[in-house]
């Protein structure tokens, strides 16, 4: 099967998005870009491949086959983790009998013991209940479980929280930063044992596993494209991109914007999607996603709870800087001012996209359709935010926001593959 | 692209020489006993400074050749130390600096002190602060020589009559009185129809770009072509030479067929002509030059190298009229033009050299330059249906420098223009295949 490819190496995140010969998504991929732009591009590229053989599988399997898929995915991606859980416990181990002292090092073997068994008890456990959503990378999953555990299991025989998480910080980069067998066929197999292969499956599989899905083009995108390892004829750039991605989710989209981790693009396209004006902001990241980031971490949250925490607020606390720089200190200021969390975060969130709006403003306003674009556009508050300030300065504009929006750069990139393959 | 290794042309080996001798010159003026000058690039006076005798010193040349040399961000922390704020004139700073370290210019020789101060303004307030924070540091005299503004577009003859009269009353006397000479106006003539000799060169060499390829840049290399003119060699046989020179090269690459000499060779194939407005980063020069030349992109004018004179429109020093002609030229820099005058002015960059965009480079430090450059932006865009990009650096501060940021935005607005012209080349295409039908 003829497919192109389109990765957008983000600061934050990874993303690529696979296309059929016709232009229609095959799959999506998404992984953290965790300092090392090579090995993102790996892993979201080999995630877009996966999805897009899942979608393979989902075409061909009929009846009770079909309706087993979402939970041999589920399988699948406890697969991974389970993975990736057993790499992380080893060099956690190896690490502890390095920089442990010998007295302590049997006690502290136990203990990471316990916690690992622990952390699969509560995985196996999870694939057993409805879905429950969470964030889609390793890290994130591995370290809330590792952090909560060890509290727990601190304190005894002379093993510290704080020895556990340094061992834990240390390893979690390393696990990270190995290419590790992750793809289909690693783990196919064992997802479809632990689901009883069904009936009618195993054919599916099988057919998704051979599926020839050789890209005939790939282009990148992003923050990090300088170190795709592609020709200079097969990089885009962002601006491009979300141009061309945004146009293709809602054709009448005129004016784009994208708040990424950090840069916030403004960008104005013509009815064919090109660009014809952008505005960026400066080298200074403030009001980006980033800035979200900081503030999610100084109010010890995850950054998908900001925006519902937000949305609670009943007076904006009125916002002037979004430094990222001052981001932690602006916050205890205004906490001990006696502010209430929400309120400020309602405060943050307009501040940010005030700083948008400005943007928007210089590269030549907001003209209908208006596509929002980007990491935030998930984010309840700031959407709220700009719906209320694009009225306020424009009036009435069809606002899009599809819910895979942080795949807009990848796939105008994967469009332009697909120009490319032509 | 051709070749790696540097290319120098002849012009530039002789510019140097020319800046050197100037630099060992002015470290034995003291005990030459040959005055010092001290003004500014706009506005400078430099054939009636020469035709006193003296020799001028301009402290923005300084602080721009510091920032090549990458000694302006040692040199403006000097100045923070000092108690000067981080949103002060990178220039400024950097200046200051220098002389609070020691006073060695970027050639590596002393700097001799001034004897007088001539601040000549023209449009840029922040010139008025460091000629009053240099005084202060030196306790020399100083005269101040205004310029009126150009807010309604053009200047009445009173205005010019009043510049007259300032020359005449409050700076030949300052001038007589430093030096201890007497104004001498032949004198002067002799300099301004030396000065008007290179103007003549440099047009001709600002033209050329009109060509295919173009054989200069208009900006990276126009910088370099600009700084006799724009420095203390206007009015100079040294300068007249270096014109006929700069102009019999760029005649011979025009000929040629061939670009002009870039980072990384001669850029002969040249995929985008360029407009610039704004002041490059100094700093960063030559990283910031080849985000152009990767992309094969030419500058073909651009408005920073016409802030000590707009010659190009016309201008030329009259020794026919020797003190009017210092008015006219000071009045005409572009930093004492206003917002419509300079939309006008890179709108017609656009239709005479036929670019097919423009770039305006923000500078951080200079609110003087930088105020009202989104409107100028919107409004070229109008105008020509042309569209521009928009980067934000600074002169001499290398902090304010984002290579990442710049390099995205710029190759963005690269590819944009290329998908702009594929686009059009398609919808022709379309268009004709739907006549044809």
């Amino acid at each position: 099967m003829s497919c192109v490819i389109g990765i957008d190496l983000g600061s934050t995140t990874t993303k690529a998005v696979v296309l059929d010969e016709q232009g229609a998504i095959l799959g999506r991929g998404i992984t953290n870009s965790r300092s090392n732009y090579d090995l993102a591009a790996a892993v979201a590229r080999t995630e877009a491949f996966i999805n897009a053989r899942f979608g393979l599988i989902q075409q061909r399997a009929g009846g009770e086959a079909a309706n087993a898929v979402p939970r041999l995915r589920r399988a699948f991606v406890l697969e991974q983790f389970l993975h990736q859980l057993r790499r992380l416990q080893q060099l956690v181990l190896e690490e502890a009998d390095q920089t442990i002292p010998a007295a302590l090092r049997p006690a502290f073997a136990r203990a990471v013991d316990r916690i690992f068994a622990a952390i699969v008890g509560e995985e196996e456990a999870r694939f057993k209940q409805p879905p429950v959503a969470r964030s889609d990378f390793f890290r994130d999953a591995a370290g809330s479980a590792f952090m909560r555990l060890s509290e727990n299991g601190a304190g005894v025989e002379g093993v510290t929280f704080d020895r556990l998480v340094g061992l834990y910080d240390k390893c979690i980069i390393r696990v990270e930063n190995e290419p590790l067998e992750l793809d289909f066929r690693d783990h196919i197999g064992t997802a479809l044992r632990r689901i009883g292969s069904p009936a009618g499956l195993a054919d599916a599989v099988e057919y998704a596993a051979t599926a020839d899905l050789t890209p005939a083009a790939t282009v990148g995108t992003g923050y990090g494209r300088a170190r795709l390892p592609f020709p200079k004829e097969q990089i885009r750039s962002e601006i491009l991109c979300h141009g061309l991605g945004a146009h293709a989710l809602f054709p009448s989209t005129r004016t784009v914007l994208d708040i990424g981790g950090q840069d916030t693009k403004a960008i104005q396209v013509d009815p064919e999607g090109i660009v014809t004006s952008f505005q960026m902001n400066d080298r200074c990241a403030a009001g980006c996603g980033r800035y979200l980031g900081y503030i999610a971490d100084e109010m010890n949250l995850g950054l998908h709870e900001l925006g519902p925490l937000a949305e609670q607020s009943k007076r904006t606390v009125k916002i002037n800087s979004t430094c990222t720089v001052f981001a932690g200190a602006e916050l205890r200021e205004l906490l001990s001012l006696g502010q209430k969390r929400e309120d400020i975060l309602a405060g943050l969130h307009r501040a940010i996209v005030l700083r948008a709006m400005s943007l928007l403003a210089r590269s030549g306003g907001v003209s209908d359709e208006f596509t929002f674009t980007g990491g935030v556009a998930k984010n309840p508050a700031a959407v709220r935010a700009i719906r209320e300030l694009v009225d306020e300065n424009y009036g009435s504009r069809t606002i899009n926001i599809s819910p895979d929006s942080i795949y807009t750069g990848a796939l105008g990139a994967s469009l332009f593959a697909k120009r490319m393959a032509a | 692209m051709a070749a790696k290794e540097v290319q120098k042309d002849r012009s530039m080996v002789l510019q140097k020489e020319m800046i050197a001798n100037h630099f060992a010159r002015l470290e034995r003026a003291p005990e030459n006993h040959e005055p010092v000058v001290y003004t500014f690039v706009p506005g400078n006076l430099t054939e009636l400074i020469r035709s006193f005798g003296a020799l001028p010193v301009l402290p923005e040349i300084n602080a721009l050749q510091s920032g090549m040399r990458k000694l302006s961000g040692d040199y403006i922390a000097e100045a923070e130390r000092a108690g000067h704020s981080e949103d002060v004139c990178a220039y400024v700073k950097c200046d200051i600096g220098m002389m609070k370290s020691g006073n060695v210019s970027p050639a590596g020789t002393r700097l001799p002190k001034p004897d007088l101060l001539l601040l000549s303004y023209t449009g840029c307030y922040t010139f008025m602060k460091w000629f009053e924070l240099l005084r202060e540091e030196y306790e020399c005299p100083t005269v101040f020589f205004h310029v009126p503004y150009q807010g309604d577009g053009k200047l009445e003859p009173k205005h010019r009559e009043y510049m007259i009269r300032q020359l005449r009353e409050q700076v030949i006397p300052a001038l007589e009185k430093a030096t201890g000479r007497q104004y001498d106006e032949e004198r002067l003539r002799h300099h301004l129809a030396l000065s008007a000799r290179a103007e003549d060169d440099l047009v001709k060499v600002l033209h050329s770009a009109k060509r295919r390829p173009s054989p200069i840049d208009g900006y990276f290399g126009t910088v370099y072509y600009v700084g006799p003119v724009f420095s203390a060699f206007r009015g100079t046989e040294e300068g007249a030479e270096y014109y006929r020179a700069l102009r019999e090269e760029v005649d011979a690459r025009a000929a040629a067929g061939l670009g002009p000499i870039v980072p990384d060779g001669s850029l002969d194939d040249q995929r985008f002509r360029l407009v610039v407005e704004g002041p490059p980063s100094w700093t960063h020069f030559r990283d910031f030059w080849k985000m152009f030349t990767d992309e094969k992109a030419v500058v073909v004018a651009s408005t920073y190298t016409k802030v000590g004179g707009t010659y190009d429109f016309g201008f030329r020093h009259d020794p026919g009229d020797p003190l009017g002609t210092l008015a006219d030229y000071c009045s005409g820099c572009y930093t004492n033009l206003n917002l419509p005058a300079r939309v006008e002015m890179i709108s017609r960059y656009i239709r005479e050299y036929d670019a097919d965009g423009f770039v305006i480079n923000s500078i951080k430090s200079c609110n003087s330059f930088s105020a009202g450059q989104l409107m100028i932006l919107r409004e070229v865009e109008k105008r020509t249906g042309v569209p521009g990009a928009f980067i934000e650096s600074d002169l001499v501060d290398p902090r304010y420098f984002s290579q990442a940021n710049i390099k995205n935005r710029l190759e963005s607005y690269f590819q944009m223009l290329e998908s702009r012209r594929q686009g059009q080349a398609a919808g022709a295409a379309h268009e004709a295949a739907a006549v044809a039908v």
